[in-house]
């Protein structure tokens, strides 16, 4: 039973929880891309430095309070400036709106237009994110980095593992939870929400029934901006913030949002986790799980890892081929791209 | 000079025109039925109307008021309903969801309407909180004219009602078209299903090439011999 106990612990250090925890960041992420592509009908490749844009303006405030001596007690300072960041990250994107996107709305350019714009918006918010906290990796994660420590999970429970629970963790899927339920509600229940949704699934219709497609596209971008710097800061407490990471993460974040059916938002959300777990689960090198449970005598000589880390991105561009090939609309019937 | 009425409607969308000086009028709680051959531009009139369409010539009157200047949207807001041939309805909302969305531009409560569509449409109460794209047409097309009627319009326009459903249902959408005239309201609208269009009709409008071929009362034109033996199949 003890061994059971102690392998169940090190598969929630090292795949359950982080899995949990970058899940949460990706469905994030994965929801203003989804967002952005149901309303304003194409694919945001500008979504992964607009995260690393809001993290960026959090981190700069959160030096700035640091500097002023404010801490935020046991919990991280970013979480004070987090108000701050996504306001500069929705001002960010409803400039871009104003000069660069709504040019092309006006003249009904292609979806592949739009793609092809965002790739260029992409450039510039990466140099700006360069210009002004430059490409080093940086870590902003202050206050009490543990709620649960192993060696006094060892001391408490008398197992050989101990269990380790990161604040950053716990944030991530506290806040995940709190956005999702906020922005479900907003959909479902409002009627701004549900003038999203309609302008979504039938613009004309929508445009008939006296729905203001300003006002929709201005609420999704401030949405998608909303969602991009919290998926940004959770996932740079979590880990480090490094602005070639958050460029790197459209890739799983992109798979997520096509896996759970592209346009849907609970879709995202699956999406995200799938995508996550899929990463952990096949790059996590499960030998000293099977360590706890094996007899000697069966034990596998390496390190019983299906892939090595270095493919992680792999994990997610197989996933994307595989739905793309076998179910394009994802699996809670999206649109197909 | 009718309720609503495009006189003397002369444009088409760019290049060569498509109606040429067709009048088309309606009283309140009367039915206008538009009918005529393929490509006689019923459609068109009718997107004239309803200002989607530029005219180079005429004039488009509501209750008196010229409404030539006006975009679609505002003529919802000045008391138009219009209900698009297809993809009228939002799929992915609820029925419910989709008449609240009808009466998106009303600034006063609009229970009390949802509640006049339900008892016209008792099937939509029953079905209130199921997508609309899960019903079958008849049903779908009972969302569509609910979704116009929320907005308590004077006039409704609608795009082929019966386009692509089976006869009973047809005949059931009609008599609740006529149900909904009942309630003051003038409605316009265009058909394939020329003959029984025409048996509700209290007005007939026969095109041809843009123009006005035979107008009349529903009954006339059906009774008449020309008409049945061009437009009527005999």
């Amino acid at each position: 039973m003890e061994s059971f106990l102690n392998a169940f612990v090190v598969l929630s250090n090292f795949v359950l929880i982080p899995g949990l925890a970058y899940g949460a960041q990706l469905a994030l992420g994965a929801l203003g891309v989804t967002l952005v592509y149901a309303v304003l009908r194409f694919s945001n490749f500008a979504h992964g430095d607009l995260m690393a844009f809001g993290t960026m303006a959090t981190i700069l405030g959160t030096w700035w309070l640091q500097s002023m001596g404010v801490g935020f007690g046991p919990l991280p300072t970013a979480l004070l400036v987090l108000p701050l960041g996504i306001l500069a990250a929705v001002l960010l994107v409803l400039g871009t709106d104003r000069v660069v996107y709504r040019f092309y709305r006006r003249r009904r350019a292609a979806p592949v237009v739009f793609v092809i714009v965002s790739v260029g918006v992409m450039f510039i918010y990466n140099a700006l994110v360069r210009f002004f906290i430059g490409v080093e990796d940086r870590r902003f994660e202050d206050g009490e980095r543990f709620i649960i420590r192993p060696n006094e999970f060892e001391a408490l429970t008398g197992l050989s593992e101990g269990l380790a629970l990161r604040t950053s963790q716990l944030i991530t899927v506290v806040v995940t939870l709190v956005a999702v339920v906020a922005l479900f509600w907003f959909l479902q229940r409002t009627r701004t929400g549900k003038a999203m949704r309609a302008f979504s699934d039938n613009e004309d219709l929508a445009l008939l029934s006296g729905i203001d497609p300003k006002r929709v596209v201005l609420i999704t971008w401030a949405l998608a901006a909303t969602l991009a710097t919290l998926a940004g800061v959770l996932y740079g407490l979590d880990k480090s913030f490094r602005p070639f990471n958050y460029f790197q993460l459209l890739l799983p974040i992109f798979a997520a949002a096509i896996v759970g059916g592209i346009g849907k938002p609970f879709g995202a959300v699956i999406g995200g986790f799938v995508v996550a777990f899929s990463e952990v689960g096949l790059t996590y090198a499960y030998r000293r799980v099977l360590g706890h449970v094996l007899p000697d005598e069966w034990m596998p000589s390496g390190l019983a890892q299906l892939l090595s880390t270095d493919y992680k991105f792999a994990v997610s561009f197989i996933i994307l081929v595989l739905v793309l090939l076998l179910r394009p609309t994802g699996i809670l019937r999206g649109r197909v791209i | 000079m009718s309720f609503l009425s495009g006189a003397h409607m002369t444009g088409g969308y760019g290049g060569a025109d498509i109606l040429h000086d067709c009048t088309i009028g309606v009283e309140k709680g009367e039915i206008a039925v538009i009918v005529g051959p393929n490509g006689a531009g019923k459609s068109t009139a009718m997107k004239a109307i309803f200002g989607m369409l530029g005219l180079r010539q005429g004039t488009v009157t509501l209750d008196g008021r010229d409404i030539g200047g006006l975009s679609p949207q505002e003529r919802v807001v000045a008391g138009m309903g219009f209900v698009p041939q297809t993809n009228n309805v939002f799929r992915a909302l609820t029925v419910e969801e989709n008449l609240e969305m009808g009466a998106y531009i009303r600034t006063d409560g609009y229970r009390e309407t949802m509640e006049q569509v339900f008892s016209l449409f008792p099937i939509l109460r029953e079905k209130r909180r199921q997508p609309a794209g899960e019903l079958s047409g008849g049903q779908r097309q009972q969302v569509a004219v609910g979704r116009a009627l929320m907005t308590k319009p004077k006039v409704l326009m609608l795009d082929e009602p019966t386009a692509g459903v089976s006869p009973i249902v047809m005949d059931e959408l009609f008599d609740k078209i006529l149900d909904v005239a009942a309630t003051g309201i003038a409605i316009l609208m265009v058909e394939q299903n020329a003959r029984q269009a025409l048996e509700i009709a209290d007005k007939g409008y026969v095109l041809v090439q843009g123009r006005n071929r035979y107008t009349d009362t529903g009954a006339a034109l059906l009774a008449d011999p020309e008409v049945r033996r061009t437009f009527l199949g005999g």
